[in-house]
């Protein structure tokens, strides 16, 4: 049923959909509403779970670890500096192969202290091991949070979803909740076949030595690999079921023969959207969201990226020092192409930074440049620092 | 009655409840000789029976235990991290609670993962009111990874961050009060052990195990490659520290002193340390070392005094009667 709804009150209720029994989390801005409005829920006694209530993400994250090892389905939600308190155990849910569900408000990194919308904090924990979808719009966050949950107990991998803070978290607008039968008929009780029991012990989380600890993390890369078609196949059940289709992988828009490409993760596809259909006049562009980051889906990538002389990679993150953490990903995904295109690497809207509809056209005129740009903050204002610093 | 049995007939989970002692934890393990540890969590185990799943720190039991692909735990177990064994354990609890099952969710972490970097996931779990047993195992330094001070190694012992010299005497801080702070949060049951009195700890661990809610056992454990004594008088070093008052073996119900094991003849504490190579610069011939040993001999003398540990009455399960066998039984279990 279409409902005017905030971001954080649509994932709260298609979170009580997914029917977890356990859910932990501690309050972080942008996140908060998510789980004030499920401990509502809870209290109102519209769905059968135990909220804790933990002191800290590093508890939280624990928790559900713990939850799910113990055979529940959980839930737990964060942002930015809960992220980075939270990533030893982020390593270790993924390690050890647990099944856990959460959402990344996408939120900057401090210092400096930001509470605005980036994605450095997801990106941060990239290499822990989980899949991490990234959502443009909340009817989008709301059906990745369900098909989250069958990826991730199919797979036996954690799912984290992104979601642009404050732009979708806290953004109203009417939003499709599915029913609690189609739910129901698309996500199966939760089961793990590895569950704690004390009529079946098992030790779980050993110490490995050098003669087995290569292979652990060769079959975990090789699953999140595998786990692509998990992630495409969620989405088409999803879809027969919801009458909605986002994407699987990735999405592309536009000219099927434009020679240039611009790539971002999140809600700014949606400006990029709105921008190429209000700009015929610059030409024909390729449009491509990139929903799965991890696993990396190289095939894909370069599937979307065929036919392009350039393309452009928008990206609300960085590594500093290293450049652009996309970017950089996208050329070497892109080099083995006997026909690669030059990519361009930009960060935009850093630490809330708005990005606004001529960002489409300022990427577009990047392309023009002699030599693509190894990596630049695309919407910095130079002036604003000592030269020493630009 | 068939002479041939199906192994698919056999229950395995039910004839491991019907064995004479279940034992959750079993020989084969990579523990050292003499370690206090190894023996205290056989106990605990012991004494929780079959129908428990267990939350394990990082540190020497979990390492000495799971070297893969074996295991020495015939229960769940889980380890996860050094710091988080409170949180992953109330996990584990709220997930069994939903499920509707009654499996008894065990916590055991060394001290440092207790006392230092898991404290907080500590607090949060008693606060919170799970229903899990954490238990302790208190060799007073972070052995797992070569004797590191924790704060739980007690005042002026040697550890290798913690070595005396000439402007020190070893640890400068006094033991944390673990047991005070935990029963602050007016938590059911709170108590003290050691693996010295194995009845003692049995009998606290069914008492805990009866008790739906947290509950918090600290066992002093020796380890003597960290305390530098011989393998062979672990027991005999554990009980000295008992004995002489240095480690009060006592219950709190609700922040409330409930049980104290009495001390009949205080023993000074000159006997428990000589033997512990951890404590030898103390037995340097100087004037700063002299100050130390009146010190920790004054620690002492304040455990007997504050947990009245000499006793009204005389008592037959004292820190000498406790644990000693007689003709016609008087063994607790
Ligand atoms: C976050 C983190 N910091 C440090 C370590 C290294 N480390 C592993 S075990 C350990 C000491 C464990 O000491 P304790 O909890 O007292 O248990 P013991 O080994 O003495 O039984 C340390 C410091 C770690 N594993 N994780």
């Amino acid at each position: 049923m279409r409902q005017a709804l905030e971001g954080s009150q649509a994932i709260a209720q298609t979170v009580a959909l997914c029917r977890p029994q356990v859910i932990a989390a501690y309050p972080i801005t942008p996140q908060t509403h998510i789980v004030e409005n499920i401990a509502k829920l809870v209290a109102d006694d519209k769905f059968e779970c135990d909220f804790v209530s933990v002191e800290s993400e590093f508890s939280a994250a624990s928790v559900v670890l713990g939850a799910a090892a113990a055979g529940s389905r959980t839930y737990t939600a964060s942002a930015s500096q809960g992220i980075l308190l939270m990533s030893e155990v982020l390593y270790n849910i993924a390690g050890l192969r647990i099944p856990v569900v959460m959402t990344c408000a996408n939120r900057a990194l401090s210092a400096p202290l930001s509470i605005w919308n980036d994605q450095q904090d997801s990106m941060a924990v990239r290499d822990a091991g989980w899949i991490q979808l990234y959502c443009a719009d909340n009817q989008e966050a709301v059906d990745t949070t369900i098909q989250a949950y069958r990826i991730a107990e199919r797979t036996e991998l954690p799912v984290m979803v992104c979601m642009d803070g404050f732009t979708l978290t806290h953004t109203l607008e009417p939003i499709d909740i599915p029913e609690q039968a189609q739910v129901d008929e698309f996500l199966p009780p939760y089961t793990f076949s590895r569950a704690l029991d004390s009529r079946n012990p098992i030790t779980v989380g050993t110490l490995v030595s050098p003669d087995y600890y290569p292979e652990a993390r060769h079959a975990h890369h090789q699953a999140l690999l595998n786990a692509q078609d998990e992630i495409i196949r969620a989405h088409e059940d999803w879809s027969a079921i919801s009458g909605r289709s986002c994407c699987g992988l990735l999405r592309t828009e536009g000219d099927a023969d434009a020679k240039i490409g611009i790539l971002t993760l999140g809600s700014v596809f949606g400006t990029l959207y709105e921008a190429r259909a209000a700009h015929p006049e610059l030409g024909p562009v390729r449009l491509i969201k990139l929903r799965a980051f991890r696993p990396f889906p190289v095939a894909a990538i370069q599937e979307a990226c065929a036919g392009l002389t350039d393309l452009v990679v928008l990206e609300r993150a960085l590594s500093p020092g290293g450049g652009g953490i996309v970017g950089n990903e996208m050329r070497a995904a892109l080099a083995e192409l006997p026909d690669a295109p030059r990519v361009h690497s930009y960060a935009v809207g850093l630490g809330g930074r708005d990005v606004p509809l001529d960002i489409y056209a300022r990427a577009l005129a990047a392309v023009d440049a002699p030599t693509p740009e190894r990596f630049a903050v695309l919407d910095a204002e130079l002036e604003k620092l000592p030269a020493a610093d630009r | 009655m068939t002479d041939k049995t199906d192994s698919k007939d056999i229950d395995i989970a039910r004839l491991r409840e019907h064995q004479p002692r279940f034992q959750g934890i079993t020989s084969g393990h990579r523990a050292c000789l003499g370690c206090g540890e190894a023996l205290a969590a056989r106990l605990v185990t012991e004494a929780a029976g079959p129908d428990v799943a267990i939350a394990n720190a990082t540190g020497c039991l979990e390492i000495f235990t799971t070297p893969w692909p074996e295991s020495s735990w015939r229960v769940p177990w889980m380890h996860s991290l050094f710091e988080n064994t409170g949180a992953i354990a109330a996990g584990m609890e709220a997930a069994f609670k939903m499920q509707g099952k009654s499996t008894k969710v065990l916590a055991f972490a060394g001290d440092g993962g207790t006392f230092d970097i898991g404290f907080q996931a500590l607090s949060g779990m008693i606060e919170r009111g799970h229903n899990v047993l954490y238990v302790c195992f208190d060799n007073e330094a972070y052995m797992n990874t070569g004797i590191q001070r924790s704060s739980s190694t007690p005042h002026a012992a040697m550890t290798t961050t913690s070595p005396p010299g000439k402007a020190r005497m070893g640890k400068r801080h006094l033991k944390k009060d673990i047991i005070s702070i935990v029963a602050a949060h007016h938590i059911p049951y709170a108590a003290t052990a050691s693996v010295a009195y194995p009845s003692d700890i049995r009998k606290k661990v069914r008492r805990a195990m009866d008790i739906e809610g947290p509950t918090f056992l600290v066992i002093h454990s020796p380890c003597p490659l960290g305390w530098g004594h011989e393998a062979d008088i672990s027991i005999e070093v554990a009980r000295l520290a008992v004995q002489t008052g240095l480690m009060p073996v006592i219950e709190l119900e609700r922040g409330e002193v409930t049980g104290v094991m009495p001390v009949r003849e205080p023993r000074p504490v000159l006997d428990y340390l000589r033997p512990q190579g951890r404590f030898r610069h103390l037995f340097a011939d100087n004037p700063k070392a002299r100050e130390e040993l009146e010190h920790i001999q004054a620690l002492a003398d304040h455990n007997i005094e504050v947990y009245n540990l000499r006793g009204e009455i005389a008592d037959r399960m004292d820190s000498e009667g406790a644990d000693t066998v007689r003709r016609g039984g008087m063994r607790w279990a």
